[in-house]
């Protein structure tokens, strides 16, 4: 039997990660991502793990990826400059198939720029952020009971596909105290730790260029390193469905528009939604749950029979390309600056579209 | 092949399917077959476990030595070797980490990493392949080329002061430092034998030759044995670390204190003391 509580979303992940398994830690202190690691190192001995504090996110996220691959379930967090620090080594777990939990709790601007306000401006870099061809697993979860669950099935997605799984939340939900379930041992699926393969009494090749299956060096073939990296793209890419998912509201009546968001900002949307509807205005709500690999049949099929996709977000406008590319109207709804979209804003803008 | 190294192979080395990828002459084979040596006589000598062994490497031509080795191996990135190697060592502390690094890869980019390994004394012990350069990427200016040297990123010479990376291990507080010369074999594989039995954080840097870029550019001799006849004529043996025109090699600390992981379990056992486990 599990238990409510009311808590901080940073501590709802902490619990989530231990929950999940993990058992190590290593980050570098970044608002708003610190009380993360505080929490980390307050409870993650007395589960018997490791906190370290590191000299930098470099070191953060190469000490987990030894940590992955020597033995135990391994997380980082941090934001923005930290996340802009830890790219590379996230495409060296992905190149290296060493699953990782890496949580970017997203404040705003480029640069040191705004420290305690929140933002979703790094969702592309969440996608696109290392260099090189590859498929990311990205989560965005909505409130402090999904940050709970969400972490929990970041860590297994990690274990499951071999691969460093990027849990992306914002200030906003880091911060916010919500009353939660925290279910008891057992009664949320867990999946083992996966560490490297050996071979009869040869210990594993951990190779950090193009490699073949036992870990040898293909960087100079053309047409082995091909094969390489299209075996690990194709691992996330061919999975979409199973991977990824949504949720839809307020589709039963095939309502012409939708507003679809994601993690704080869906709050926003769901509020204008429900105002719209006691408006008499038939409107339809998407959320993503999973941001990357991008549920393009899934999405297709919820919004069948709509016209238009309005999307509000705390950037400069991301996401909405990614629905545009589905051939959808897309309407954007882009907020920089710190403050979420308001449902008032979000509703007088559908009522625009729809008059 | 040497059969003692041949035992020590993965299967596609061993049976000559694959080759190191080192230029003829380049000292990083030597000190591969003197890891393999120090190795082989500690097993025979003190029951050293080599199944223990996690092997970490930089990235660089130095980066290699250890890939042909049946152990485990990561290959991390360019300059996070001791990252990766402290990882391992934490949630490993039985284990034995050894990591192959360049004076690039070690005091350039992962310099850092460096100085935070040390002041914490993780037990990882470390081969510091110094070459003098950037050997992987073709010859360009390291923090341990000789000011004035010619390489192909100082054509009009090094205008920078070389680093001594042992006499910044010693006033970093590492337990176990010493420098010696590739051509010296016994002095060599006996402390290679000294670093993996010692406990807590040990350098050993080796200085070693690339006859394709240091030989050429900086010191002007590509013969590999008549670098290695030059590396004797400047080295001097001394129980104090210094890196001028004369580079003192030997054994220079060898001590104990705590360890990182020692002192990470104490508090991992100290904070679940009365059962205050939570999940
Ligand atoms: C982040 C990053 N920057 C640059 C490089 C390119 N690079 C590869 S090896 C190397 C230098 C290697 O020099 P050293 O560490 O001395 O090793 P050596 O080849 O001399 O043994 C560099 C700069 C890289 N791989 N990664
Ligand atoms: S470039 Fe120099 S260091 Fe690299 S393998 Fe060739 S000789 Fe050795
Ligand atoms: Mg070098």
């Amino acid at each position: 039997m599990g238990k409510y509580s009311l808590m901080m979303g940073s501590e709802a992940l902490v619990r989530g990660a231990i929950y999940a398994g993990i058992r190590f830690y290593a980050g570098y202190p970044i608002t708003p991502a610190t009380e993360v690691a505080e929490y980390m190192a307050q409870l993650l001995p007395r589960a018997g793990g490791i906190f370290v504090q590191t000299e930098d996110e470099l070191a953060a996220i190469n000490m987990a990826i030894g940590a992955s691959v020597a033995k135990w379930k391994a997380m980082v967090a941090t934001s923005g400059p930290g996340f802009s620090l830890m790219q590379e080594g996230i495409g060296h777990a992905i190149n290296t198939e060493v699953p990782l939990l890496i949580v970017d709790v997203q404040r705003g601007g480029p640069s040191t720029g705004q420290p305690t306000m929140p933002s979703q401006q790094d969702v592309f870099q969440a996608r696109y952020g290392s260099h090189g061809s590859y498929e990311i697993i990205v989560l965005s979860p909505g409130n402090v009971q999904e940050l709970f669950y969400l972490t929990i099935d970041a860590v297994n997605l990690s274990e499951q596909y071999r691969t460093p799984v990027i849990l992306l939340t914002e200030e906003i939900t880091a911060h916010l105290w919500e009353k939660i379930y925290v279910p008891g041992p057992g009664e949320y699926p867990v999946l083992p730790h996966a560490t490297p393969p050996t071979r009869g009494d040869e210990g594993f090749l951990l190779e950090s260029q193009l490699h073949d299956e036992r870990g040898y060096n293909v960087a100079n073939d053309p047409e082995l390193s091909a094969k390489a990296l299209w075996r690990l793209i194709r691992k996330i890419r061919d999975n979409v469905d199973k991977i990824s998912r949504i949720e839809v509201k307020y589709f039963d009546d095939e309502p012409s528009v939708f507003i679809a968001s994601y993690g704080c900002s869906a709050r926003s949307a769901l509020a204008a939604v429900k105002m719209l509807r006691q408006d008499g205005y038939k409107v339809g709500f998407l959320r993503l749950i999973t941001l990357w690999p991008f549920p393009e049949n899934t999405i297709r099929n919820a919004v069948r029979g709509a016209s238009t996709v309005v999307v509000p977000e705390m950037n400069s406008g991301y996401i909405v390309n990614e629905f545009r590319l589905l051939g959808l109207n897309v309407v954007s709804v882009p907020k920089l600056g710190g403050e979420m979209p308001m449902p008032e804003e979000v509703y007088s803008i559908v009522k625009g579209v729809l008059s | 092949m040497n059969p003692l190294i041949q035992n020590y192979l993965r299967s596609e080395y061993a049976q000559g399917k694959r080759r190191t990828i080192f230029c003829p002459g380049c000292g990083n084979g030597i000190i591969l077959g003197y890891f393999v040596r120090a190795i082989d006589e500690l097993k025979r000598e003190d029951g050293f476990d080599d199944s223990k062994l996690y092997i970490v490497t930089g990235i660089g031509c130095s980066g290699n030595i250890p890939v042909p080795l049946k152990y485990n191996i990561i290959r991390a990135l360019h300059g996070r070797a001791l990252s990766v190697a402290t990882g391992v060592k934490l949630v490993r502390p039985d284990s034995e980490v050894v990591v192959f690094a360049g004076d690039g890869d070690l005091l350039s980019i992962g310099g850092n990493h460096l100085i935070h390994t040390i002041r914490r004394n993780v037990g990882i012990k470390v081969i510091l392949v110094n070459n003098m350069l950037y050997g992987m990427t073709g010859g360009q200016v390291a923090p341990t080329t000789p000011m004035e040297a010619i390489t192909h990123t100082t054509p009009y010479g090094n205008p920078e002061p070389p680093l001594d990376a042992c006499k910044l291990a010693v006033s970093l507080g590492a337990t176990y430092v010493a420098r010696w010369v590739v051509p010296l074999a016994k002095q060599c594989i006996q402390s290679i034998k000294e670093l993996l039995l010692h406990r807590g954080f040990g350098l050993l840097e080796c200085l070693s030759q690339c006859p394709v870029y240091q030989g050429r550019y900086v010191i002007g001799i590509d013969r590999p044995s008549k670098i290695m006849d030059y590396y004797l004529k400047i080295t001097v043996v001394s129980d104090k670390p210094s890196y001028g025109d004369k580079i003192t090699i030997g054994k220079f600390v060898d001590y104990e204190r705590p360890t990182y992981e020692e002192i990470m379990w104490s508090i991992v056992n100290k904070a679940r003391e009365g059962g205050n486990y939570e999940a």
